[in-house]
């Protein structure tokens, strides 16, 4: 009790004073916006939609399911299945979403819709600078908003595209092969063709 | 409708406001003073309020209100499916919600019957501890900081802490609202890289502890603020159902990791330290001395987890329904017993979910504690509850 | 130009450029120049360091906390006391109906009045004490009771319960810690023999071998040192004694209702009022305005005065960073029952040094002259030590070890 404790606590003060102009790992400040923290590539902020190729209406995966408006925990989706059908990656015909609508102001980012979606069309962006004047309409996303490529998604979260990716190429090759011997035999069915 | 026009303010009844009652509900006498420390206040960690009673410097009652972070957390979750309360699980003691989501897990998976694979039961160990050690980082550093240090062992603390919450960023993709365990095991499996980088968080960890005791364990003024403040006796925190370090600081060895053994806890080798006095000295250092179990037990996990599935093979993801019946599940969370309560009638939603808090459990003995000192030692008592508002209001 | 003179011009340069001033304006003029010339720099001159404490002392805070202090503002933050005080300046001032307007508006006014009062018999240099009284310490101690009294006018026209009781509590701080802080400069009048600061300043500025008469470097100086310096901090309601200030009911005291440039008005006292005790502490106890080494005794006298001053305010932002507060009775049982009978003990010390043979400082013959720094230091430290052990037994605080679960 005679103060050592307080001359103690003053050494140590004194060490992290003289320690943050030398040691790097002291002074730990990144000073945004001029310096960036790297994110972690499972970093996830905000869902948006996937689309193959350079069209987002073809190419768009989601076929309107519903499931991750359903699974979705505070029901910040909103989607309206389209009439009519176009066909998907791997030929077969599917609705798509006439109106797919996230409300950003409501999501909690958990997740669920991304975990619980069997076609891979909906994923975690990580952007985190949205900031709008605008409180009601600005923060309820549309398709056009939503809509992102498949490079994009490749390019913030790559070991996850390439998982996707993979899977969709392998599906893709089962129904070639299973469509091309479906042809085979129904050529070989038809009388007369290619003798 | 009969409409009446109002010609002069002071026709209506409403104009003259009635006396407002004295706010801890009991009326005045002379000599005694009432405070509110309101809601909107820099030390209660969260919004809290408090109407003491004083006279002079000494604390003569004190009524805790609850509820301004009510959510409906507990009426949402009857309207969720099990798997969509996960998510709201990680937002009722929002430092910790890797534990939060375990527990719930512990409570659905014995409804349900689950079986959790080992893989999955290590990591979970694993991000439970690493919970734990951020939580009594920011404890710690929260009390000084209420005791007027300035910050500066915040920011210590505050600089550890960031450290692993950016392992759970890397792990899960959020830092606090994690959202990571499911019924069965975990959302998503940790790569050796992660598991190598939290090897690195865990070496430099104890540095971090040295330093922190040597600036505040042996500095006499905190000494002298917090021994013989906010003392709790044994048979008031039994009688009371305080938990976790709340009672361990007044000598009862009760730890339930140690008692129920869930998970793989089992395996590893740690020690529970007990205190003695029950008074806010022992319950800091008491989490001092966890934090570096909690890098034993690490520490052990990491060496010791092996390879295989982290999800029950069994379970489904969405459309689950646990046969009728009911399941307590508790884990030792680092506020002390965290509980869930959960009765199933077959549906895909839960007919009553309850969340025992511990928070809330140990604000019920916060005017035990605080009679007859002085108004500066309620603070100090009320940092050393650590309570998160999120868990006792719900 | 000889030698001497070479290093007596830029030491005694203001004096040079008042005298100059003064001998240039008419001759019915001249008393009111020679005031104006005189209190104008003072003015000018603390104010301008309490600027730069501000970033001081966020910066040093910022770095004992490893993080940057603020740095937006000019290079390096260093134009942030602009930034504060066009904040401070366009804030809206607010004054509670009930309150007492003519006291509320004096309080803040009084206060700073009152400090820079302090300033006028602080020697800064060599023959820069702006008045040259023979009982300066005595004008020092006298004018240092005002602010008290401020500070209770600030809490008591509020008509506000919690600034009533910030006051009270700031006053009984106050004037607690009076005793020790006179007590302990009680040894130094003793062993200087004169009240007057300018030759307080003179006996500390001789040299034997290379290190000076200091009293700092006795060690009833040392003591006395200390207990001055923790007395200063309690006077100025600094960390750890900022509890008026601080979390009294987390209100801010005996300021809670003041807003705007009234506020900033009671901060700039506080800190003036700091750097006016330091300046003391620096002339009785560390010697003033002389170099600590005699070969650099041709530094100018002024740069030591502040070059010791920003050390010593350095070392408060240090303490203020490290260390918690204090509860307000611990303070009043710290200033009552440790402090105020080891400022005895200091006095009884510096008494024996005086008595006891050795000479002057640190004397002739060798072992003859260890004698009073051995009785000295073991008068001074065995009663600390007995008396904090005591203490703390009394209320048994002590560290403890924890046991673990079987």
């Amino acid at each position: 009790m005679l103060g050592e404790g307080i001359i103690q606590g003053l050494a140590e003060t004194a060490r992290n004073f003289f320690g943050s102009f030398v040691e790097k790992d002291r002074l730990t400040t990144v000073q945004f916006p001029e310096e960036r923290r790297e994110l972690a590539e499972a970093t996830r902020q905000y869902p948006f939609l996937l689309y193959d190729g350079a069209d987002p209406e073809a190419g768009l995966r989601c076929v309107a399911c519903q499931i991750c408006e359903k699974e979705c925990p505070p029901r910040c989706i909103y989607i309206e299945k389209s009439k009519d059908k176009k066909p998907d990656f791997i030929g077969k015909p599917q609705f798509y979403p006439a109106v797919f609508d996230i409300d950003v102001s409501v999501c909690m980012s958990c997740q669920i819709c991304v975990e619980v979606c069997p076609f891979d069309a909906i994923r975690m962006d990580n952007e985190f600078e949205l900031s709008t004047t605008d409180r009601f309409g600005g923060l309820l996303w549309p398709i056009a908003t939503l809509a992102k490529p498949n490079e994009y998604y490749q390019s913030i979260h790559p070991t996850e595209a390439a998982e996707t990716d993979e899977r969709r190429a392998k599906e893709l090759a089962e129904a070639q092969a299973k469509a091309a011997a479906k042809a085979a035999t129904s050529v070989a069915q038809t009388p007369g063709a290619g003798e | 409708m009969n409409v009446e026009t109002i010609d002069k303010i002071d026709d209506l009844e409403l104009a003259k406001p009635a006396p407002a009652p004295a706010p801890s509900g009991i009326p005045s006498r002379s000599g005694i003073m009432d405070i509110s420390m309101g809601p909107h206040h820099p030390s209660t960690h969260g919004v809290f309020r408090m109407d003491v009673q004083l006279e002079g410097e000494r604390v003569v009652r004190l009524k805790p209100v609850l509820g301004y972070l009510h959510r409906n957390h507990e009426k949402i979750a009857e309207n969720c499916n099990y798997l969509g309360s996960i998510p709201y699980t990680d937002r009722l003691d929002y430092l910790c919600s890797m534990t939060n989501n375990w527990a719930y897990a512990l409570a659905v998976e014995k409804l349900a019957g689950t079986q959790v694979p080992d893989r999955a039961e290590y990591i979970r160990v694993i991000v439970g501890e690493l919970t734990r050690l951020q939580n009594h980082a920011g404890v710690v550093g929260f009390l000084t900081q209420d005791m007027g240090a300035m910050g500066t062992p915040l920011m210590y603390a505050f600089r550890e802490r960031e450290k692993v919450l950016d392992l759970f960023e890397a792990l899960s993709g959020a830092r606090m609202m994690c959202n990571y365990m499911r019924f069965g095991g975990v959302r998503v499996d940790c790569s050796d890289e992660w598991l190598r980088a939290t090897r690195q968080v865990i070496s430099a960890f104890p540095r971090f502890l040295d330093e922190f005791e040597q600036l505040i364990t042996g500095n006499e003024i905190l000494m002298a603020r917090t021994q013989g403040v906010g003392v709790l006796s044994r048979e008031l925190a039994i009688n009371a159902g305080a938990t976790g370090v709340m009672l361990r600081a007044t000598g009862v060895n009760y730890d339930i990791r140690k008692v129920d053994s869930y998970g793989v806890y089992g395996r590893f080798n740690f020690r529970v330290p007990l205190g003695e006095h029950g008074d806010v000295y022992d319950r800091y250092m008491l989490r001092v001395l966890e934090m570096r179990e909690s890098l034993k037990i690490l520490e052990q996990a990491i060496d010791g987890i092996p390879r295989g599935p982290i999800m029950d093979p069994k379970t489904k993801l969405r459309g689950l329904r646990p046969k009728p019946g009911e399941a307590y599940a508790r884990i030792e969370s680092p506020k002390g017993e965290l509980g869930f309560y959960l009765i199933s009638d077959g549906t895909p939603n839960p007919y009553r979910y309850r969340v025992r808090p511990p928070s809330f459990i140990h604000l019920t003995v916060l005017e035990d504690m605080c009679l007859g000192r002085n108004i500066a030692d309620v603070v100090v008592t009320l940092g050393s509850i650590d309570i998160v508002m999120g868990e006792v209001d719900r | 130009m000889t030698a001497s003179s070479a290093v007596q011009v830029p030491d005694q340069i203001f004096v040079i450029l008042k005298h100059w001033l003064v001998m240039h304006s008419p001759a019915l003029l001249r008393p009111a120049v020679s005031v104006l010339v005189t209190v104008i720099p003072i003015i000018i001159i603390f104010p301008a360091l309490f600027a730069v404490t501000t970033v001081l002392e966020r910066k040093e805070l910022a770095r004992i906390q490893n993080r940057y202090g603020p740095n937006r503002v000019g290079p390096f933050g260093i134009l942030q006391p602009i930034a504060d005080a066009v904040k401070s300046l366009t804030k809206e001032d607010i004054v509670p109906r009930a309150a007492d307007r003519v006291v509320h508006f004096a309080a803040p006014l009084v206060l700073v009045g009152a400090s820079f009062l302090a300033y006028s018999v602080l020697p800064m240099g060599r023959n820069m004490a702006a008045v040259d009284l023979d009982a300066g310490l005595l004008f020092f101690f006298a004018i240092g009771a005002i602010p008290e009294l401020a500070v209770f006018m600030a809490g008591w026209s509020s008509r506000n319960k919690y600034s009533m009781l910030g006051a009270m509590r700031a006053i009984a701080q106050m004037i607690s810690y009076e005793v020790p802080l006179i007590l302990s400069s009680i040894a130094v009048v003793m062993a200087a023999g004169t009240l007057s600061l300018v030759s307080i300043v003179e006996k500390q500025a001789r040299y034997s071998w290379i290190l000076p008469h200091w009293y700092v470097l006795t060690p009833w100086g040392f003591a006395g040192f200390l207990l001055f310096m923790v007395a200063a901090a309690a006077e100025v309601n600094r960390s750890p004694f900022d509890l008026p200030e601080g979390e009294s009911e987390i209100i801010g005291g005996y300021f809670t209702e003041y807003s705007g440039f009234k506020f900033a008005l009671f901060f700039l006292a506080e800190y003036l009022e700091m750097f006016a005790v330091s300046g003391l502490g620096i002339t009785l106890f560390l010697g003033g305005w002389s170099a600590p080494f005699s070969f650099l005794t041709w530094v100018p006298s002024w740069i030591w005065f502040f070059a010791k001053l920003v050390a010593l305010i350095c070392g408060f932002i240090w303490v203020r960073g490290t260390v918690p507060r204090l509860r307000m009775d611990q303070l009043m049982n710290l200033a009552w029952k440790l402090m105020l009978p080891m400022s005895l003990v200091v006095i009884l010390a510096a008494g024996l040094w005086r008595f006891l043979p050795g000479g002057p400082f640190p004397g002739s013959p060798f072992p003859r002259s260890m004698i009073r720094w051995v009785v000295c230091a073991f008068l001074v430290a065995v009663p600390y030590v007995l008396l904090a052990r005591l203490l703390a037994g009394g209320k048994g605080i002590a560290r403890r070890v924890y046991r673990y679960a079987e």
